[in-house]
């Protein structure tokens, strides 16, 4: 097994591009040795992208937030700044795991990681957050809805890895949350996961919102028809209704070891409602 | 509380919270555990186990990996002599020699998921890993069988050709996966229903948990050209070990020489065999020492997790409150070879309760699973968890006090338990009336929450125990106990030698032997190893004293009825107090060569008259109804320790006990695929509690001394998981009105339960 | 394939070693560099046996690979003491009975002192949510939490 730290973006890619066995990108390795470990994933080459500049930087860009693909959960948290413009965002990276696994764990892992429960990936997709990727053609933006396509199977070509994620800019009076449900009060993978942002007007209304779900599909979701459901609406009990069943009816849950099928379509419901609430409260209070 | 017996000499130490004498290599690294262990030129071993739930084993081919460089042994069942059926006692379990040596090493049959098949040891991780993948096994794939009741089916898939039913007239002629049938009976049950006013029938579910200990398992072996073993290992019984290894290996007991390293937690886990064979063969094959450690995938798929059972309950009462009958039938599953706890289960069902007509009925059943080892009171908690439960039903018919309702039928000194002897003083009583006065009983809930009692029984036992105790030249005790320490035993024997001999306590080092240092000790389990050490080493610190008088008389020409041990000295008495100074222990180790030569005692004793520990248990938890989650708000553990040697680490096995029985009730589960394998092998998936998901647990100490203990202590590490089962349901029950038979009251359940009464609602 | 040579710095010592790719700092610290204070568990990042700190960060070395390290700053339960002083975590763990079996001790003890180096006056909610991933199965926490405020407490007054 072959390691190399490349220092630039082009050094990653064309390590990547030019690999002929199985290859793996290392960020904070809280998935990727885990898998080595079990023996799920054994790898000729494992491409370190933790001394590119890019992947480990927080930024202010036009107005909105660029984060690299290779900032940890802690690092995120820390940054004041960015966890008042995104609280859900910088919650949901901090519920992967343990502290420790915070302490390592990293947006970019964790969305090409490939799993629907990612945690993290509901509050990027309900923050209108987008992917920017290099590979041997050069770099392109994705929506993070549109990279993780199946359970392990993303949209990236041959030698792109995920560099960073760019957040909107945050109109005023914006805020949103994310939620899971697990069994315990840590450590475990989300068995429903729901990130919702919300935009108010002047009266409390709410102008414009966005719905993520995750670990109910063979991907996370993006629920317009859930958003639809409370924008216009000050989340009064009927708007609330709408959104539980708009977010039910966007499930297709499988049953396992975490869930039944049943357990997670009602869950999600109660869990977007609850979300929703937490993210109202804050754009309320900003 | 109860009165406290202070028998013997000043009691300085016992009773205090001293700090334990090994505490500060483990809070430093310093202290070595199984896998921390190494010697040079060793290598390193890894087990081949099986993909199959149930197979027969056709063929083994091991040449490719025996030929791959770095490989220096390979082993299969072909290393180990078969053996005779022999039933020995281990923990408080029997197990059969014939099934141990099949259970290390797959012969005929791989019974498990992960049974083992195969061994090697290699030079490296990576090429014993790569070797492994070298052994080519081909199995015969069999329809396997897991749940207990579906392997009592006539038509369920047989594990042993040769197991027949045991316990059942007439003998049976076809074999089956009933091992065994028990029963205790007393009085006359079905007239007992007849008196009964109220009569409550329930049939409860349990899944198979693991005991959890994060310390997987662990051995180095070394063996000589002549035989001699040396053998490193995380255990709770290492001359068990040396027991087990002599027997499968054809060695001398005195050629195997057994350390206990520190362990990472057992919980009865750790009382059997599964990697020491195998490294001693591989060993002896390669003529070098090997190390074998589990991965937790391993410790899950392969060691011994406790049965899933099926238990149904029906008592009778008066409507005044009195139980006239009980009656339960308990299916466990015992693995993949015969050996449930469903006797102790059997017996501990009604232990708390005096009630004239009782029948238990139990059913040791094999299935293909890990073979079950002990956990913690085995077959107690799931049988105490079901009639808890029938328990608070019947207490809520008759509106009755739950707390009121089992003091009124509660067990106490002299009463006739159904398993057959009369019952000392025990603290039933107590630990009731001491949650009744807590603060937690009468504090205000609110809407969703809800708050369970239970109680809970556990004989604890005796046995063989060898403690020896040295005085050295400068004064300074060294104790040697053969029992390994699990939380705390060093300091509670260290403490008893420093008040016995009147010496300091920090004088006083005290260490787990070897093997072939004591005399056979039984292991460390049942909830005996301060009970039976500080037994022994009261018995040692004994004959120092008579020997250390003897030594006085000899100096002052006194007669052995003018002098006395008191207070740490020799006195001389009467008048011959005045002419001769008292001298300590440490006075005698300045002259002890010139006054008879080295002092030191020896207690080898088999400790009869343990006492049971009874407990009871107060739990608040909250229901989310939307979600079926489930917060533990407040719990309150009340238990009788007897005589608590160190209070500290007595309160640690309550909470211990109490947390893991939180994690049984509402998350633990074997979760397996319909393919029989295991899904959730891992700390990930098979969820025990964390530091988040439980509050602080008060500890009420009680002491009723046990009589027949020098310092009146009972054991205690066991009882403490026996009453959060109860205590949890009939919590979930008074927070939600709906009864929970089926552990783990995981959400899932919980809130397709309330969905099922239109009560998922905040 | 030819190992990695890595120079690193562990418990303010500086140390080089060799290590395969797979192998991970866990491996390097307990077969390589013979500290085997750092325990595993579960090899997963479920236990927290393993904790260490890594450029002062809190981390689980079973997650991390030995050829990450170069040049970065390791510490480990063997370097909280300070000669024959034992840090005021060290001692009250002791003082507090907050162990049993002591396995899980090490991962606690680098876990704890890594919170009241952030946060010197945690609530017992703080404590119990840091500390979620490091499981202990022997004490159910309670004497651990205790252990962990004590310490706080003495580390205030300075």
């Amino acid at each position: 097994m072959r390691y190399e730290a490349p220092e630039s973006l082009e050094g990653a890619v064309a390590l990547l591009a030019g690999a002929t066995g199985e290859a793996r990108v290392l960020a904070g390795g809280t998935d990727l040795l885990v898998q080595i470990r079990a023996d799920i994933v054994d790898p000729e080459l494992i491409v370190d992208i933790k001394k590119i500049a890019e992947t480990r930087a927080v930024t202010e860009e036009k107005g909105g937030w660029r984060i690299g693909a290779a900032v940890t959960g802690a690092e995120l948290k820390e940054h004041a700044r960015l966890k008042q413009a995104w609280p859900g965002v910088v919650e949901a990276a901090n519920l992967i795991g343990s502290t420790q696994v915070q302490g390592r764990a990293t947006l970019g892992g964790n969305l090409c990681n490939g799993s629907p429960a990612a945690d993290s990936v509901p509050a990027l997709i309900a923050a209108g957050a987008v992917a920017t990727l290099a590979g041997p053609q050069g770099k392109r933006d994705l929506p993070v809805e549109d990279v993780m396509l199946g359970p392990r199977t993303l949209a990236l070509r041959k030698g792109e890895i995920v560099v960073s994620f760019l957040l909107p800019p945050r109109p005023p009076r914006s805020s949103d949350a994310y939620l899971r449900f697990i069994p315990r009060t840590e450590m475990d993978i989300a068995v429903v996961g729901a990130g919702v942002s919300v935009t108010i007007g002047g009266a409390g209304t709410i102008t414009a919102a966005r719905v993520s779900l995750g670990a109910v599909a063979a991907r996370v979701l993006l629920v317009p028809e859930a958003a639809q459901a409370i924008v216009g609406s000050r989340l009064d009990a009927a708007a609330q209704q709408r959104l539980e069943a708009a977010a039910r009816a966007a499930c297709q849950p499988i049953d396992d070891k975490r869930g039944t099928t049943e357990f997670r379509i009602d869950v999600a419901g109660v869990l977007t409602r609850r979300a929703a609430m937490i993210a109202l409260d804050r754009a309320s209070a900003n | 509380m109860a009165e406290t017996m202070t028998n013997g000499p000043s009691q300085t130490y016992v009773g205090t919270r001293t700090i334990r004498p090994d505490g500060v290599d483990k809070v430093t690294g310093r202290a070595r555990f199984g896998a921390d262990f190494n010697l040079p030129g060793q290598l390193i071993g890894r087990v081949l186990r099986s993909p199959h739930a149930h197979a027969r084993i056709i063929s083994i081919d091991t040449s490719r990996a025996e030929a791959l460089p770095g490989v220096k042994a390979v082993i299969t069942q072909d290393d180990f002599a078969d053996q005779p059926s022999e039933f020995i006692p281990a923990g408080e379990m029997l197990m059969n020699y014939k099934d141990v040596v099949r259970n290390v090493m797959a012969r005929e049959k791989a019974l498990y998921e992960g049974h083992a098949v195969a061994a090697v040891a290699a030079t490296s991780v990576a090429i014993a890993r790569r070797a492994l993948k070298l052994i080519d096994v081909k199995y015969e794939v069999l329809p396997h069988v897991i749940d207990v009741v579906e392997a009592m089916r006539p038509d369920a898939p047989i594990l042993h050709d040769d197991l027949f039913t045991a316990g059942v007239e007439p003998k049976p002629e076809k074999p089956s996966n009933i091992a065994k049938r028990v029963e205790i009976v007393l009085g006359d049950i079905e007239a007992g229903f007849r008196k009964a006013d109220v009569i409550v029938e329930r049939e409860f579910k349990t899944a198979p948990v693991h005991q959890g200990y994060i310390e997987p398992h662990a051995a180095l072996a070394s063996v000589s050209e002549d035989g001699s073993t040396e053998l490193w290992c995380s255990t709770q019984g290492h001359f068990i070990v040396r027991a087990h290894c002599a027997r499968l290996l054809g060695l001398d007991i005195g050629k195997v020489r057994v350390t206990a390293t520190e362990i990472g937690g057992g919980f009865g886990g750790k009382t059997v065999v599964y990697l020491e064979p195998l490294a001693i063969a591989l060993s002896r094959k390669a003529k070098r020492p090997v190390k074998m450690v589990m991965s937790r995938e391993e410790v899950f798929k392969a060691s011994g997790p406790t049965s899933g059972a099926t238990v149904r309950v029906k008592m009778g009462a008066t409507k005044g409150g009195k139980f006239v009958a009980g009656f339960a039938e308990l299916k466990y599953q015992a693995g993949a070879f015969q050996g449930s706890p469903v006797q102790p289960g059997v017996m501990c069902a009604y232990a708390p309760y005096d009630i004239e007509n009782v029948k238990v009925i139990g059913y040791d059943v094999v299935s293909n699973r890990p073979k079950v080892a002990a956990y913690r009171a085995p077959g107690a908690p799931i049988s105490e968890f079901a009639v808890e439960s029938v328990v608070d039903e019947i207490a809520k018919k008759l509106d009755i006090d739950p707390i009121d309702l089992r003091m009124q039928n509660a067990s106490r000194e002299g009463t006739k338990a159904a398993y057959g002897p009369k019952l000392g003083p025990i603290g039933m009583e107590e630990t009731l009336n001491a949650i009744k006065k807590t603060e937690h009983w009468n504090a205000p809930l609110r809407k969703w929450q809800g708050r369970g009692v239970a109680s809970g029984f556990w004989f604890n036992i005796g046995g063989e125990t060898s403690a020896s105790l040295t005085v050295n030249e400068d004064g300074t005790v060294s104790l040697m106990a053969g029992t390994p320490d699990i939380g705390g035993l060093r300091a509670s024997l260290a403490m008893v030698a420093a008040d016995e001999l009147g010496v300091p306590y920090d004088k006083v080092r005290p260490i787990i032997g070897d093997t072939g240092s004591l005399g056979f000790n039984f292991l460390t389990g049942g909830s005996r190893s301060a009970f039976s050490g500080s037994m022994a080493i009261v018995e040692a610190a004994k004959q120092i004293k008579t020997e250390l008088c003897a030594r006085a008389c000899k100096l002052w020409d006194l007669k052995p009825d003018q002098v006395e041990f008191a207070g740490g000295q020799v006195k001389a008495l009467g008048a011959a107090a005045e002419k001769f100074k008292p001298m300590s222990v440490a006075d005698f180790a300045k002259v002890a060569g010139k006054t008879g030569g080295p002092i030191g005692g020896y207690g080898r004793i088999n400790a009869q008259g343990a006492g049971p520990s009874l407990g009871t248990h107060l739990v608040d938890l909250e229901v989310d109804p939307e979600t079926g989650r489930v917060t533990i708000l407040r719990y309150t553990v009340a238990q009788d320790a007897g005589r608590a040697i160190h209070p500290s680490y007595v309160e640690g096995q309550f909470q211990g006990g109490a947390v893991q029985g939180i994690g049984w009730a509402l998350n633990e589960e074997y979760i397996y695929g319909a393919d029989g394998k295991l899904q959730n092998a891992g700390f990930l998936d098979y969820r025990m509690p964390v530091a988040s998901d439980v509050p602080m647990i008060d500890a009420i100490l009680v002491e009723v001394a046990n009589p027949k203990h020098p310092y009146g202590v009972r054991g205690v590490g066991e009882t403490p998981i026996v009453p959060p089962l109860g205590a949890i349901a009939n919590a979930m029950e008074a927070a939600t009105g709906i009864r929970f038979t089926e552990l783990p009251m995981s959400p899932p359940k919980v809130l397709k339960a309330l969905k099922e009464r239109g009560l998922n609602k905040a | 394939m030819a190992k990695h040579h890595i120079e690193t710095t562990v418990n303010g010592d500086e140390v080089e070693f060799l290590c395969e790719t797979e192998e991970t700092l866990l491996d390097v610290l307990r077969d390589t560099l013979h500290l085997t204070g750092s325990k595993e568990g579960c090899a997963s990042g479920d236990c927290g046996a393993c904790s260490v700190m890594l450029d002062g960060r809190l981390v689980c070395s079973c997650l991390v690979l030995g050829c990450e390290v170069g040049g970065r700053r390791v510490e480990t339960i063997e370097g909280m003491a300070k000669g024959e002083k034992l840090h005021p975590l060290q001692q009250r763990f002791l003082e507090h009975a907050a162990l049993q079996c002591g396995i899980c001790t090490p991962g606690f003890l680098v876990a704890s002192k890594a919170l009241l180096e952030r946060t010197p006056d945690p609530t017992e909610h703080e404590i119990r949510y840091w500390l979620a991933g490091n499981l202990c199965r022997c004490t159910g926490y309670d004497k651990i939490v205790s252990a962990v405020m004590d310490a706080a407490a003495t580390m205030r007054k300075g």
